[in-house]
């Protein structure tokens, strides 16, 4: 693994408190709100499908920069990195420990998938998230900044398990993967645009941590964002024609 | 640059159980240490590892990460993962993170290797 974290300034404060429930504290208008009020968090364990560790890094070339200021940055701007059509409403305090934000993240056909991340760490340096229950993944994944042969890196690295058998069909065939990777890779290229960088170029490791699958865990289904949300488009397509905002 | 600071000691006081005693902090930076010590620790007629983690100063979300990995290690080789010594604090983000459901937890040593025997 490379990284440069340790212990800042002692802080063994960066954590969110445990809960039993996720609950969205607020959420504007435009987005859909599915899939995570009153959901678990799907925790590290709990996932189906095979554990993958996968780590994305960009060198941030040609300027000077330090961890810090990278996160401080990816931090006040996370939704904008984003590829174009998905969406990440966090509340107004940001990327907090024990906040939770929504994800709507365009699917094919039209979808739009809601689901969300709770922030369960963050220091200076680095910031984690863990997905509820029916997301695609069980697990965290961390963003952060580190300093490395005379440069600066920013990475973000994914613990993760596709939630049921369905997701992890997907990954089997390759969209999964494909579309998780593309993401990371966008948004890394649009954090290192923002930061100054010319052509940034970021890479990609894949480490199969667990090749089993967890058959007990097959019943996540039922939580399944992005069957949830495929039912959900019709009510969604009348709430918009008879402007209902409920 | 930031520098490891985390250092381990394996003990064995049974045959089939090996604790390693965790001190320091425990972030992406102690992979090789702390799997140094899981191969140490695993190897021979090892059933239980528990991690004591009184000495532990500091953990942050790639550790825990760190902890996935051991986990599913011990779990490939039909060996149980303990821990002990945690503080509340650390106990509270096993609970955030579900670790605790997969991961036995012990207030100290001794309960551990009482529930052991």
């Amino acid at each position: 693994m490379s990284t440069t974290e340790s212990n800042p300034q002692g802080n063994t404060n960066g954590w969110a408190k445990p809960i039993d429930k996720l609950k969205v504290s607020e959420s504007p208008k435009e987005a859909i709100n599915l899939n995570v009020e009153g959901r678990q968090l799907s925790g590290l364990t709990h996932g189906f499908g095979q554990l993958w560790q996968k780590t994305y890094k960009v060198r941030l070339s040609g300027v000077k920069i330090s961890p810090q200021e990278v996160i401080s940055a990816w931090k006040a701007n996370f939704p904008k990195f984003w590829p174009e059509g998905n969406d990440l409403y966090v509340p107004l305090t940001g990327i907090q420990p024990g906040e939770v934000g929504l994800i709507n993240l365009s699917a094919p056909g039209g979808l739009k998938l809601s689901t969300g991340i709770m922030v369960i760490y963050a220091d200076d340096i680095s910031f984690s998230f863990m997905t509820p229950e029916g997301h695609m993944f069980a697990g965290m994944i961390t963003f952060s900044a580190y300093e490395e042969d005379n440069g600066t890196f920013a990475q973000i690295q994914a613990l993760i398990r596709a939630n049921d058998p369905i997701y992890e069909l997907s990954f089997r065939m390759g969209f999964g993967h494909k579309s998780e990777d593309a993401f990371w890779a966008a948004t890394l290229k649009n954090l290192a645009q923002h930061l100054g960088v010319n052509n940034p170029q970021p890479t990609q490791a894949n480490s199969l941590v667990d090749p089993r699958m967890q058959w007990r865990e097959w019943r996540n289904i039922w939580h399944n964002a992005g069957i949830r949300s495929g039912l959900y488009m019709p009510v969604a397509l009348v709430k918009k024609v008879f402007n209902i905002t409920i | 640059m930031n520098q490891i600071n985390l250092t381990t000691a394996v003990r064995k006081p049974q045959t089939s159980l090996s604790i390693i005693d965790i001190q320091g902090d425990v972030t992406g930076l102690a992979e090789n240490t702390l799997m140094d010590a899981f191969s140490q620790a695993s190897n021979g007629s090892t059933r239980t590892i528990l991690l004591n983690f009184t000495g532990l100063d500091y953990m942050n979300s790639s550790g825990i990460g760190l902890l996935v990995t051991l986990l599913i290690r011990t779990q490939r080789q039909k060996q149980k993962l303990l821990a002990c010594g945690l503080s509340e604090h650390y106990e509270e983000i096993f609970k955030l993170t579900r670790l605790n459901e997969a991961i036995g937890i012990y207030a100290d040593e001794a309960g551990a290797l009482a529930a052991i025997s």
